[in-house]
C-alpha cells in the first residue's frame, strides 16, 4: 500500500469538494431549468417518454397565448402590486423605525410587539379581513391590496431598519442638525445614505413577500386584480393540467424577481451583513 | 462684548443631575477650556450650549441672543466632534461643504472657502479622497475644516483630540492654538486632558460633579487653586497632600518634622491643615538657603526618569513625596539627599472645608 503524499490528499479534497458542490447545484438548478424548457417546449415534447431533455427548437407559442388571453396581464398586477406595497413599506416603516431608534417612541416593548405581528399566521386572519374587504368594496382592487402588503411588510422594514439606523453614529445626526439640516434633511441626507445598502437589502425582501404572495390574492381577488401566482393555479384543472401555460407563466413571474436580484446583489450581500458585527 | 452667556444652568436626566447651577461668560474672541474628570458635566454643559440637549432651567444667550429654547442650526455654532462625525459617503470637499450646502451657501462662494479652510488646514491636496482613505489626524482636520468655513459667532470643540496618539496630539494642539489666533474667534474647548487645558486656554473651568469648582486664567489655577480639587487636578506629577498641623507660623507634619512658613503667611494657630507641595517646588539643595524656603534630609525610595527631568518619591512627614529634579541630580534608590522646599508656594488647605487658606 502507497501513502498519498499530502499535496495530493490535499488536492483530492479539492477536486471532491467541487463534484459535492456541483451535485447541489445541478439538484437545485434542474426544477428551474426544467420549468424554462417546459415553457419552450411543444404539448408532445412535455409528454414525451422517455423525457426530451430539450426542447429541439425554441418555440414562443406558449407565451403568445398567455398574453392573446390577457392572462399576462396578471404579471402586471404582481408588478404594480409588490413594487408599490416596497415603496410604502420602506417609506413609512423607514421613519417609524428612525422614531423608535432616535426618539425611544413607545418605550423598549413597542418594537417587540411590531415584530409579533409578523409571526400571526396569515391564515388566522384572512377571512376577518375579507369580510372587512367586501364592506369596504376593497375586494378586487389595487388599493386594498396594496394597503394589505404594506401593512403586512410593515413590521418586517421597521425591524430591519431599526437595526440598520442604530448603528448610524449619533455625532454624524447632532453635526448636521447643528450645521444647518431639519430633522427632516438629517433624514435624507444622512440616515438615508448611511443604511442605503440595508435599504436595497430589506426592499428586496419586501418585493419579494409580496410577490410570492398566494393566499391573500387567492380570497381577495377577482379578475380585475388578479396576480400571477392566482392565474398560474386556474391552469390546474380537473381533467388535465395546462403544463405548457403553468411553464411559461411561472417564468414570466421568475424573471422580475430574477432581475430584482441580480441588480441589487451588490447591495443585498453589503445589507445583509451589516448588522452583523454589531459591538 | 461677551459671545456666550449661561445662567443659572441646570440639565437633570431623570434623577442624575448632571450639570447644577452654572454661570459662565465667555468675552469674544475667547477660547475657554471647560476641564475635569470623566462624569463632571463638561460634556453635557457643551452639548446643552450646542442644543442637543435641552437646558433643565436657566437661559444660554449667543451673540447676545436667548438661545436657550433654539434649535441647534438656529445658534450660529459650529461644533468638533470627538469620533471627527464625518460622513463616509461623501468625500472631503464635499465634508467640509456640508453645513454650507445646508445653509444654502452658493456653491462657487463655499468653494472658495472649502478652498481657503484646506489650505489652512494643510489638507488641499485631500479634496478628492473619502475618509476611509485618511489617517486619524487627516480625519480631524477635516472635522476642523468643516467648523470653521461655517464661518460661526461660537466654535464648539468636543475632546477633539482624544482618538489620537500622543505624537499627533502634540501637533493638533498646535495647529488649534494657531488656528485660534488667527481666527479669533470666540471658542469653547471640552477636554479630560490638562495639558490641553493648560496650553489651549485663554480661561480654564474646571468643573467638579456639574459645577464650576474654579474658573480663571491656567496659571492662576496652577499658582493659586481655590480648593483642594483644583490644587490636585492641575499640574503633573500631582502635588503631594500632607497632614499637618499649624504652630505658632510653622506648619508640623505628622512625624514632627518642623516646615517655617514665610514671614507674614497667615495661618491659624492650632488648626489642622493639609500641606500641598507641587514636585516641582521641591528640588535638591543647593548652596545656603533662599528666604522661605526651608531644607532638609531625606532619603531616595525610587527614581522615574522622564528624560530632562526625573521623578523622585522619598518619604516626608510620615508620607511618600513626589518631587521633580533635574535629570541628572539622582541616579539611584538609597541616596541621600537634602531637600530644599519652596514654601512660599506651598498651598495650605481646610481639611474640614476643603478650600484654600
Amino acid at each position: 500500500m502507497t501513502t498519498i503524499p499530502f499535496y495530493r490528499r490535499k488536492e483530492t479534497k479539492l477536486v471532491l469538494r467541487y463534484v459535492i458542490a456541483l451535485a447541489l447545484v445541478v439538484i437545485f438548478v434542474f426544477p428551474i431549468y426544467w420549468l424554462f424548457a417546459i415553457s419552450f417546449k411543444t404539448p408532445g415534447e412535455i409528454f414525451a417518454f422517455p423525457p426530451v431533455w430539450y426542447p429541439k427548437s425554441i418555440q414562443f407559442n406558449n407565451y403568445a397565448v398567455l398574453f392573446k388571453d390577457g392572462d399576462a396581464k396578471t404579471v402586471g398586477n404582481s408588478l404594480v402590486l409588490a413594487s408599490l406595497s416596497t415603496v410604502f413599506a420602506m417609506i413609512l416603516g423607514t421613519i417609524a423605525a428612525y422614531s423608535l431608534v432616535r426618539f425611544k417612541t413607545g418605550g423598549e416593548n413597542l418594537a417587540l410587539w411590531i415584530i409579533s405581528q409578523r409571526m400571526i399566521p396569515p391564515v388566522a386572519i384572512v377571512f376577518p379581513v375579507f369580510l372587512l374587504y367586501v364592506w369596504l368594496s376593497w375586494v378586487d382592487t389595487y388599493i386594498g391590496l396594496i394597503i394589505l402588503y404594506t401593512s403586512f411588510s410593515l413590521p418586517y422594514v421597521i425591524w430591519m431598519m431599526r437595526g440598520y439606523i442604530e448603528d448610524i453614529p449619533l455625532e454624524l445626526e447632532e453635526s448636521a442638525l447643528i450645521d444647518g439640516c431639519s430633522r427632516r434633511e438629517v433624514l435624507w441626507k444622512v440616515v438615508f445614505p448611511m443604511v442605503r445598502a440595508g435599504l436595497f437589502a430589506t426592499a428586496v425582501f419586501t418585493f419579494v413577500f409580496s410577490w410570492n404572495d398566494f393566499l391573500f390574492a387567492l380570497v381577495l381577488t377577482r379578475t380585475e386584480v388578479a396576480t400571477y401566482t392566482v392565474q398560474v393555479t386556474h391552469y390546474f384543472g380537473g381533467q388535465s393540467n395546462f403544463w405548457s401555460k403553468i411553464a411559461a407563466m411561472s417564468v414570466l413571474g421568475t424573471i422580475p424577481v430574477f432581475i430584482t436580484v441580480a441588480t441589487l446583489q451588490r447591495f443585498l450581500v453589503r445589507g445583509i451583513s451589516m448588522g452583523a458585527v454589531k459591538g | 462684548m461677551s459671545d456666550l452667556k449661561i445662567t443659572g444652568l441646570h440639565k437633570h436626566y431623570g434623577a442624575f443631575h448632571a450639570v447644577k447651577g452654572i454661570d459662565l461668560e465667555v468675552p469674544s474672541g475667547e477660547l475657554t477650556v471647560l476641564v475635569g474628570p470623566s462624569g463632571c458635566g463638561k460634556s453635557t454643559l457643551l452639548r446643552t450650549i450646542a442644543g442637543l440637549e435641552e437646558a433643565s432651567a436657566g437661559t444660554i444667550e449667543i451673540g447676545g441672543k436667548n438661545v436657550t429654547w433654539a434649535r441647534p442650526r438656529d445658534r450660529d455654532i459650529a461644533m468638533v466632534f470627538q469620533n471627527y462625525a464625518l460622513y463616509p459617503y461623501l468625500n472631503v470637499h464635499e465634508n467640509i461643504a456640508f453645513g454650507l450646502r445646508a445653509r444654502k451657501v452658493a456653491s462657487d462662494e463655499a468653494d472658495k472657502r472649502v478652498k481657503r479652510a484646506a489650505e489652512m488646514l494643510g489638507i488641499a491636496q485631500l479634496l478628492r479622497r473619502f475618509p476611509r482613505e485618511l489617517s486619524g489626524g487627516q480625519r480631524q482636520r477635516v472635522a476642523i475644516g468643516r467648523a470653521i468655513v461655517r464661518d460661526a459667532l461660537l466654535f464648539l470643540f468636543d475632546e477633539p483630540l482624544s482618538n489620537l496618539d500622543a505624537q499627533l496630539r502634540d501637533d493638533m494642539r498646535v495647529e488649534i492654538k494657531r488656528l485660534h489666533q488667527e481666527l479669533g474667534r470666540t471658542m469653547i474647548y471640552v477636554t479630560h486632558d490638562q495639558i490641553e487645558a493648560m496650553t489651549l486656554a485663554d480661561r480654564i473651568a474646571l468643573l467638579r460633579e456639574g459645577r464650576i469648582e474654579q474658573l480663571g486664567a491656567p496659571l492662576d489655577l496652577f499658582e493659586r487653586p481655590a480648593t483642594r480639587f483644583v490644587a490636585g487636578f492641575l499640574g503633573s506629577p500631582k502635588m503631594n497632600f500632607l497632614p499637618a498641623i499649624i504652630e505658632s507660623g510653622d506648619v508640623i507634619l505628622r512625624d514632627g518634622t518642623k516646615l517655617t512658613l514665610p514671614p507674614g503667611r497667615k495661618a491659624p494657630n492650632g488648626q489642622a491643615v493639609i500641606l500641598g507641595l507641587r514636585p516641582q517646588h521641591i528640588a535638591k539643595a543647593g548652596m545656603g538657603t533662599a528666604p522661605g524656603h526651608v531644607q532638609l534630609p531625606s532619603t531616595i525610595e525610587l527614581v522615574q526618569p522622564t528624560g530632562s527631568r526625573v521623578q523622585v518619591s522619598m518619604p516626608l512627614g510620615g508620607s511618600s513625596i513626589t518631587a521633580e529634579f533635574a535629570a541628572h541630580e539622582v541616579t539611584a534608590p538609597g541616596e541621600q539627599v537634602r531637600i530644599d522646599i519652596d514654601m512660599i508656594r506651598a498651598v495650605l488647605i481646610d481639611p474640614q472645608t476643603d478650600e484654600v487658606i
